[in-house]
């Protein structure tokens, strides 16, 4: 797409959007830390029209990732001597006393699950276990790997894996303001659109599922506030040449036979009723906690003074912090919003 | 407001990845050294590619710089071919006429010599087509596992022909790259993470380019975005002449390869090294020539942005027409996992 016609065209959504003249405030909330990215790298929030709020929620696994599954990592390779793999992003995530980049032995990043497999397999006398973070998107490829290698003997996961919509519902349920949903684009292409329905027919909350471009997301703003405009509420999808509306079937079937949804800790939210993944009975050897026989312990979750625990609902801004910019910046972070690219504060230090 | 505590904290990766925390390193390094500079010359008081020395009335450029590249071999260079192009490169957009380099290799024990001999005939390479000399130079080998392979330093000298600094730009020059950003980072990048591209380094050496631009007296500043990208470098400038810039994300080149790459990384190409590229501030009314001057040594060249009366701030106009800040990376480059 060349960017004349980019500008061409979003010149044209917004034109379309000031013309519905909505007059109250509408807040959208989007739930995927690319779209938090695009929004802020493109500037969207600086020429929609004032009264529309665009709010980040959860959508960065970094950031909902609790401290307790670092603290079991931690433990693990300082006492057990085990090797842990985390993504980069979570490496600096702030566990109770410390995070695993202050580990410094026994910590290996990693660009994906595959690597790791590669790793057990050329040491087989070390034992490694991946710090399974992510949402829908990074769920199958680890079901797909334990489907693949029931035989690894030296491999296993800290299963901390975490599904959007039931967060979403939780979010209404729990009075935080949203008119509409902005909803993942690549979380979509797994689960397809059938499970936004009960949030637009029950909830009446308008939701559309958005690619990446920043015409995609200006658009799905359109699309949301034509919904509200008309008094109506259904699930749209707006990154056609991605998502399908029953998503992909068999990533959906992977992640089925390996995993079941439990209660699941979302880091500065807190319990989630069947928003997690555990281990069926037949995989649960590569369940590390039960392998090590390690329960997890509370953790410090929030720190004094941080306000991480509003700003992932949506409730606050990053600017609102009294620690931003300053005692939790990404060279530091305090919070856990502040660790990963796709956190709302760190999008916030980033983008300015 | 990010304070390094230089009795108590740890040097990380991203102390050394050219963006804020590298520039607060260097800042808290320099504050130690107290002699800064020599007579009337320019040194580490002000910070910039190279510093200058008054020899007689006669203006010498002296840098130097550390290779540490991971793979020594890339597609488009090696490790020797950037320790010349390099320094030279510091040296051209001081505007000075490269002259002499060192060269300090320091070897892994069990580095095979054939790639050694490799590297050192890409050195050779360079020099020749510079016209440079390598007129010194110092080898030492550490114990296996004490260094990764090799670490290459190489100083140079020139003379200063050009009277070009980052504290030049005014208000109503304009901002120009001479081609497209990001190549070299992104090709390491997709080389590391085994992705098929056929990026290719830009490294290289502009000294020619930069001489003949710098003859038609329109330049204000000249500056090679290599660790932290066009970015970092728009934002040093900015700060150290205090103005602001404002830079149209349409008109800046950006291969679609490295666009792609970046994407799937989550990597910005404005946030990555580029080391056969300079950032030039020209006058207004000379910026039209030097364009079509730059454009006969690399077609990409472009001019992106103005300078504006400000206080040290960078923006950028997007594609979508609207403006936030262009930030300095801060540190090390994660790739993003949703």
């Amino acid at each position: 797409m060349s960017s004349c016609k980019e500008k061409d065209m979003a010149r044209d959504i917004l034109r379309d959007i000031k013309k519905l003249g909505i007059k109250k405030e509408v807040r959208i909330m989007e739930v995927c830390g690319t779209h938090t990215q695009t929004i802020a790298r493109y500037g969207i929030k600086n020429i929609l029209p004032e009264n529309i709020k665009l709010i980040s929620g959860p959508g960065c696994p970094v950031c909902v990732t609790p401290a307790s599954h670092v603290d079991l990592a931690i433990k693990l390779a300082e006492e057990e001597d085990v090797i842990i793999t985390t993504y980069g992003d979570a490496y600096k995530l702030p566990g109770s006393e410390k995070s695993l980049a202050e580990v410094g032995k026994n910590v290996k990043i990693v660009y994906s699950v595959d690597e790791v497999i590669e790793m057990c397999r050329a040491q087989r006398d070390k034992e490694f276990v991946h710090l399974s973070i992510g949402f829908e998107t990074t769920a199958p490829a680890i079901a797909s790997v334990l489907l693949k290698n029931p035989e690894l003997e030296n491999f296993s996961i800290i299963p901390s894996n975490k599904l959007i919509p039931p967060a979403m519902q939780y979010l209404i349920k729990n009075d935080c303001k949203i008119d509409g949903f902005i909803c993942p684009g690549h979380v979509s292409a797994i689960i397809g659109a059938k499970p936004y329905e009960r949030i637009a027919k029950v909830y009446e909350k308008p939701c559309v599922i958005s690619g990446f471009e920043a015409i995609d997301v200006l658009k799905s703003i359109l699309m949301i506030l034509n919904q509200i405009k008309n008094n109506i509420s259904k699930v749209e999808i707006e990154y056609k040449r991605l998502v399908k509306y029953e998503g992909n079937k068999i990533a959906r079937e992977k992640m089925d036979k390996v995993f079941k949804a439990s209660n699941a800790y979302w880091r500065g939210i807190g319990n989630i009723p069947s928003s997690g993944l555990k281990l069926r009975n037949r995989f649960k050897r590569f369940d590390a906690p039960k392998r090590y026989k390690i329960k997890l312990k509370d953790a410090k979750e929030i720190k004094p003074g941080c306000l991480c625990s509003k700003i992932i609902v949506g409730n606050a801004l990053p600017t609102q912090c009294k620690l931003f910019r300053k005692e939790c910046t990404p060279y530091k972070p305090y919070g856990p919003c502040m660790v990963s690219v796709e956190g709302a504060c760190n999008v916030a230090f980033r983008y300015g | 407001m990010l304070h390094l505590d230089m009795d108590k904290a740890k040097i990380s990766v991203s102390h050394g990845a050219g963006g804020r925390m590298m520039q607060e390193l260097i800042k808290e390094i320099a504050s130690i050294i107290e002699n800064k500079k020599t007579r009337d010359g320019r040194g580490i008081d002000v910070l910039e590619d190279a510093g200058i020395a008054n020899i007689n009335g006669t203006k010498i450029a002296f840098t130097t710089d550390s290779y540490t590249v991971d793979p020594i071999f890339f597609p488009g260079g090696s490790i020797g071919k950037l320790a010349v192009c390099g320094t030279i490169n510091d040296l051209a957009v001081m505007g000075a006429k490269p002259l002499a380099l060192t060269l300090a290799l320091v070897l892994e024990e069990g580095f095979p010599m054939a790639e050694l001999k490799k590297i050192v005939m890409d050195i050779n390479k360079e020099v020749k087509k510079a016209n440079v000399a390598i007129i010194s130079g110092d080898t030492k080998v550490m114990e296996k596992g004490k260094i990764d392979k090799i670490i290459i330093n190489t100083a140079g000298i020139g003379i200063v022909r050009y009277d070009v600094s980052d504290y030049y730009a005014r208000p109503g020059d304009k901002v120009m790259v001479s081609g497209s950003i990001g190549d070299h980072g992104m090709a390491l990048l997709a080389r590391r993470f085994k992705f098929e591209t056929k990026l290719k380094s830009d490294c290289s050496s502009i000294a020619s380019m930069a001489l003949s631009l710098l003859k038609t007296g329109g330049i204000r500043v000249m500056k090679d975005p290599t660790r932290g990208g066009l970015a970092a470098c728009l934002n040093e400038i900015a700060e150290k002449s205090k103005v602001d810039m404002v830079v149209y994300e349409d008109k800046v080149p950006i291969k679609e390869e490295v666009r792609s790459v970046g994407e799937v990384l989550g990597i910005d190409p404005m946030h990555t090294a580029c080391e056969g590229r300079c950032v030039i501030i020209a006058k207004e009314e000379k910026a039209e020539e030097i364009l079509n001057m730059a454009k006969r040594f690399d077609r990409n060249a472009s001019i992106i942005g103005d300078v504006v009366k400000g206080s040290g701030k960078v923006f950028i106009e997007t594609k979508i027409g609207s403006k936030r800040y262009l930030e300095s990376p801060i540190g090390e480059l994660y790739p993003r996992i949703c």
